[in-house]
């Protein structure tokens, strides 16, 4: 029967349910366009990738020996632009949010699939005009696009990579719309806000504050290329206007964008440290309510970014208060992964060694940020390596390894294949390894002076600096091994069935790979999340997996 | 499971009602990022004029009082056609819908219009901001009310523009019956989007137009 | 929710209050209050807005998590002006 089987007996899913290049991109399927918006991501990501290798090879040496300053500008700045509006803003929410929402509330689908296709052009779109400036020859101003050198003195290509940001930020906010409304009204029957999985209430979070964040960076940039193509003066102090205030403008999104890039690594954290230890959460609503209140905190501290612009120092010491309490609920969070490994029955497959990477990384990169809020700390090291550390440790330490673990904990969801596991922890170990080698040092030069953004620097600096150069050498290899397995499972792995780790939630229910529509039958939830109850028998993963209702049509036919 | 084939009844959702709901919160967390969007603008304002009084004082005196309060007049009248068509489209009366669109059309047209005609007296009087701008008074700065006025006033413009061309779409789709009592989200949506259109111009009326009138 | 039709009278007098307050507006600003000039004017602005979203939009008669949306949005502008200010207003304290 067509419903259930193709032409050749095999089980039907979305991924053999159509075949052809026009299946796919006319596709409505969120999983689907999260496959196609993994595809997207993972070329700019690698395009990011590139100009780091630049930034790192010119670093190893003290002098100017490999790119010219001017070149040296444009490498760092195409490297944040590519990496924090084109990968790391979409890289979660995209690929695993898209598809992992509605199969975890329960639903066929988001609640609105062509908008969901459309913000996948909306964003290659944006993608296009970036790469049409890197054509160009980039952009040198800094991801941070800061007036009036942006908009009067740059001699780069700045208004196409803004329109590439400002499209962005539309394909960023199509996706949070679908999500909110998908999450208010497309639970399943008995799927109550405090059962849902943490992934969601973190997806939620993340909603929120891309559409109220982004709408104001989007128009930011827009006056931003309005001076620089009518010659006007809106932030240009020589024609009468304020570059602080394109600072706060910039700022009010641009804090809050990085709970964007780490709250939804934080829901992937809270579904991994679950599953592999085998207990209820630690802290459910803590955890739930943290995420929401990290997305409001969220708005209230940019001026931390600004201590040393003219603002004024009342309000420099409100914001350095204000940061200070954020840490707090992610505070929370950590405490909370931590406790609930206690006593856990910890198994140390790849996506948790993931995990466990990102709680320590994050850790450090959560506590130097309060650091850097401490006002009379940041007047020293703002502008530093200290800071450059500080942001990786959060971003690649926290937001890519939770991407990667969860990448690891699904993909036999998502291609119905096993990856092998020797390579893929040899892998997780090596990004570890070479990730802190990378950075660790560059706390050390910062705290010594070291300014951010240049191509040169003193002779003594040069020992950590070839040892931040060696560490991303081996990050980038270890970040290349996954792309392989990945590549080659889909071919070549082991079929994965329903339930490889035997977790507990609604994705778990249904086929891997689900079928188009999700569930054969609409299921219904009676259960708390993570109802591992690890000390009655039964209570296991499997156990309850055994005991549900199979959503699932027969396997191979 | 029988799938249920209802007419405009998408496939993921169960019901006319949840798929309405959907639509609506959709369209109501869109305009809360539109809200933002403006946000921005009016947070410059906010900024450049306490900066500036006297200079947005003068440039404010140069705009047409008249023309302002009849644009005014002429979006709210617009709002009032556009809550009507979504009341032609609630009680299923699919002419009617297109008709007071259309009339909809006309009102949001006649405010372009006006707006033109002030656009080209401003730039004739080389009050467009740039290097060609032009200030013979005392005040300094007087530029950036321009910046301001423009930059707002154009993207108010642009949503209206928007906002006729999606008519445009939906008013044959009206007249064929494609919207129902049971299934019109695409015009009670739409309706939204246009009354927030008017409500960014109720607040853009005094805050460029009234000031120093007295 | 059940449909909630407005009736065509409610409209017609929302649109005639919006038009006895933009003419209001204007006659207010004729009358030089200096600062209060500002706030009578942003009052006024508040007030129409309202009814637009309360009737027009129909938010009155709309679900809880419609008014908070709304609400949100008019508390996420305080806070970008509310923070931004608290900058500007304070530079001279020094
Ligand atoms: C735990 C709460 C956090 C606090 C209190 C905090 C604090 C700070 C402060 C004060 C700065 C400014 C340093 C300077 O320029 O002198 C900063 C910079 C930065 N932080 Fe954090 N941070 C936190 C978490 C995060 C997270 C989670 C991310 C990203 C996922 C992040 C990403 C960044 C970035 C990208 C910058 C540098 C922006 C630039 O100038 O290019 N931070 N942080
Ligand atoms: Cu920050």
């Amino acid at each position: 029967m067509s419903e259930l089987a193709n032409n050749f007996g095999r089980r039907l899913h979305y991924l053999n349910a159509d075949y052809g290049v026009k299946s796919w991109l006319l596709t409505r399927d969120h999983k689907r366009i999260a496959l196609l918006y993994l595809a997207s991501i993972s070329l700019f990501f690698a395009l990011g990738g590139l100009m780091a290798v630049g930034i790192r090879l010119e670093l190893a040496t003290p002098g100017a020996d490999l790119v010219q300053p001017d070149t040296y500008n444009r490498l760092f700045t195409m490297h944040g632009v590519l990496m924090i509006f084109l990968f790391l803003i979409p890289s979660i929410p995209a690929t695993l949010g898209n598809f992992l929402i509605p199969l975890m509330i329960g639903a066929k689908d988001l609640a609105f699939p062509k908008v969901n296709l459309a913000s996948w052009y909306v964003y290659n779109i944006a993608g296009l005009f970036t790469l049409w400036a890197v054509a160009q020859g980039g952009v040198d101003t800094g991801w941070t696009f800061y007036t009036p050198y942006s908009t009067t003195y740059s001699n780069s290509y700045v208004v196409a990579t803004a329109l590439g940001v400002f499209t962005v930020g539309f394909s960023s906010i199509m996706t949070a719309v679908n999500f909110i409304v998908t999450i208010h009204r497309m639970r399943a029957p008995g799927l109550t806000w405090f059962r849902l999985p943490l992934f969601v209430w973190a997806h939620y979070a993340t909603s929120l504050v891309i559409i109220l964040g982004t709408p104001v960076v989007a128009v930011t940039i827009l006056m931003v290329a309005a001076e620089r193509i009518l010659r006007i003066g809106i932030f240009d102090p020589a024609l009468g206007g304020d570059p602080v205030l394109f600072q706060h403008l910039f700022w009010f999104y641009s804090h809050p964008a990085v709970y964007i890039m780490i709250l939804p690594s934080m829901g992937v954290i809270s579904e991994l440290i679950t599953a592999f230890t085998r207990k209820r959460i630690f802290g459910y609503k803590f955890i739930a309510f943290a995420s929401v209140s990290i997305a409001v905190l969220g708005f209230l501290v940019w001026g931390h970014h600004m201590f040393l612009s003219s603002q004024s120092v009342y309000a420099g010491a409100v914001f350095s208060v204000l940061s200070m309490l954020v840490a707090v609920p992610s505070a929370i969070k950590v405490f909370n992964w931590t406790a609930t490994l206690y006593k856990g029955s910890v198994s140390w497959d790849t996506p948790m060694l993931y995990a466990l990477g990102f709680i320590g990384l994050f850790t450090i990169g959560g506590l130097t940020g309060v650091m850097l809020a401490t006002l009379g700390i940041d007047i020293h090291v703002h502008d530093t390596y200290f800071v450059v550390a500080h942001f990786h440790y959060v971003m690649v330490g926290g937001a890519i390894m939770g991407y990667l673990g969860g990448l690891h904990f699904w993909w036999p969801k998502i291609t119905g294949r096993l990856y092998p596991v020797f390579w893929s922890k040899f892998s997780a170990i090596v990004i570890f390894v070479g990730f802190n080698l990378t950075f660790f040092p560059q706390f050390l030069l910062g705290y010594l002076g070291m300014p951010r953004r240049y191509h040169v620097y003193p002779a003594d600096f040069q020992v950590l600096n070839v040892m931040s150069s060696a560490g991303a050498t081996i990050l980038g290899v270890g970040y290349l091994i996954p792309l392989f397995y990945f590549f080659w499972s889909m071919r070549y792995g082991e079929r994965a069935d329903r339930n490889p780790w035997g977790a507990i939630g609604l994705e778990w229910m249904t086929g891997s790979p689900p079928p188009t529509h999700n569930f054969h039958e609409p299921p219904t939830v009676d259960w708390d999340a993570y109802a591992y109850l690890p000390d009655t028998p039964g209570g296991t993963g499997e156990a309850w997996d055994a005991a549900k209702p199979t959503s699932e049509a027969p396997e191979h036919g | 499971m029988a799938e249920i084939h209802a007419p405009g009844l998408a496939h993921h959702f169960d019901s006319y009602q949840q798929q309405k709901e959907a639509a609506f919160f959709g369209m109501w967390v869109f305009l809360a990022t539109e809200v933002l969007f403006f946000g921005g603008l009016f947070c410059a304002y906010l900024v450049y004029r306490s900066a500036n009084p006297e200079a947005f004082a003068a440039g404010s005196r140069e705009l047409d009082i008249v023309l302002g309060a009849i644009n005014t007049a002429v979006l709210i009248g617009s709002s009032l056609t556009m809550a009507l068509a979504v009341h032609a489209a609630q009680v299923g009366k699919r002419k009617m819908i297109a008709a007071w669109m259309g009339a909809t059309i006309l009102l949001g047209g006649t405010f372009l219009g006006i707006k033109v005609v002030e656009y080209s007296h401003k730039i004739h009087e080389g009050h467009f901001p740039g290097p060609n701008f032009v200030w013979h008074g005392p005040e300094v700065n007087v530029e950036m009310f321009f910046n301001v006025y423009f930059l707002m006033t154009g993207l108010h413009a642009l949503h209206m523009i928007i906002g006729i061309g999606i008519m445009l779409v939906l008013i044959p789709l009206a007249w064929k019956g494609r919207f129902t009592p049971e299934s019109h989200n695409y015009v009670e949506g739409f309706g939204l989007y246009w009354h927030f259109v008017d409500i960014v111009w109720i607040f853009l009326f005094p805050l460029l137009y009234l000031l120093d009138v007295g | 929710m059940s449909e909630h039709i407005t009736p065509i009278r409610t409209y017609l007098l929302i649109f005639f209050a919006l038009m006895i307050l933009t003419v209001v507006t204007v006659a207010v600003a004729m009358v030089d209050l200096g600062a209060l000039n500002d706030v009578v004017a942003m009052g006024i602005a508040i007030f129409k807005a309202s009814l637009v979203v309360l009737f027009f939009m129909h938010v009155k008669k709309s679900r809880l998590m419609t008014k908070i949306t709304v609400v949100a949005s008019a508390f996420w502008l305080l806070i970008l002006f509310g923070l931004t200010l608290s900058d500007y207003v304070t530079r001279g304290f020094l």
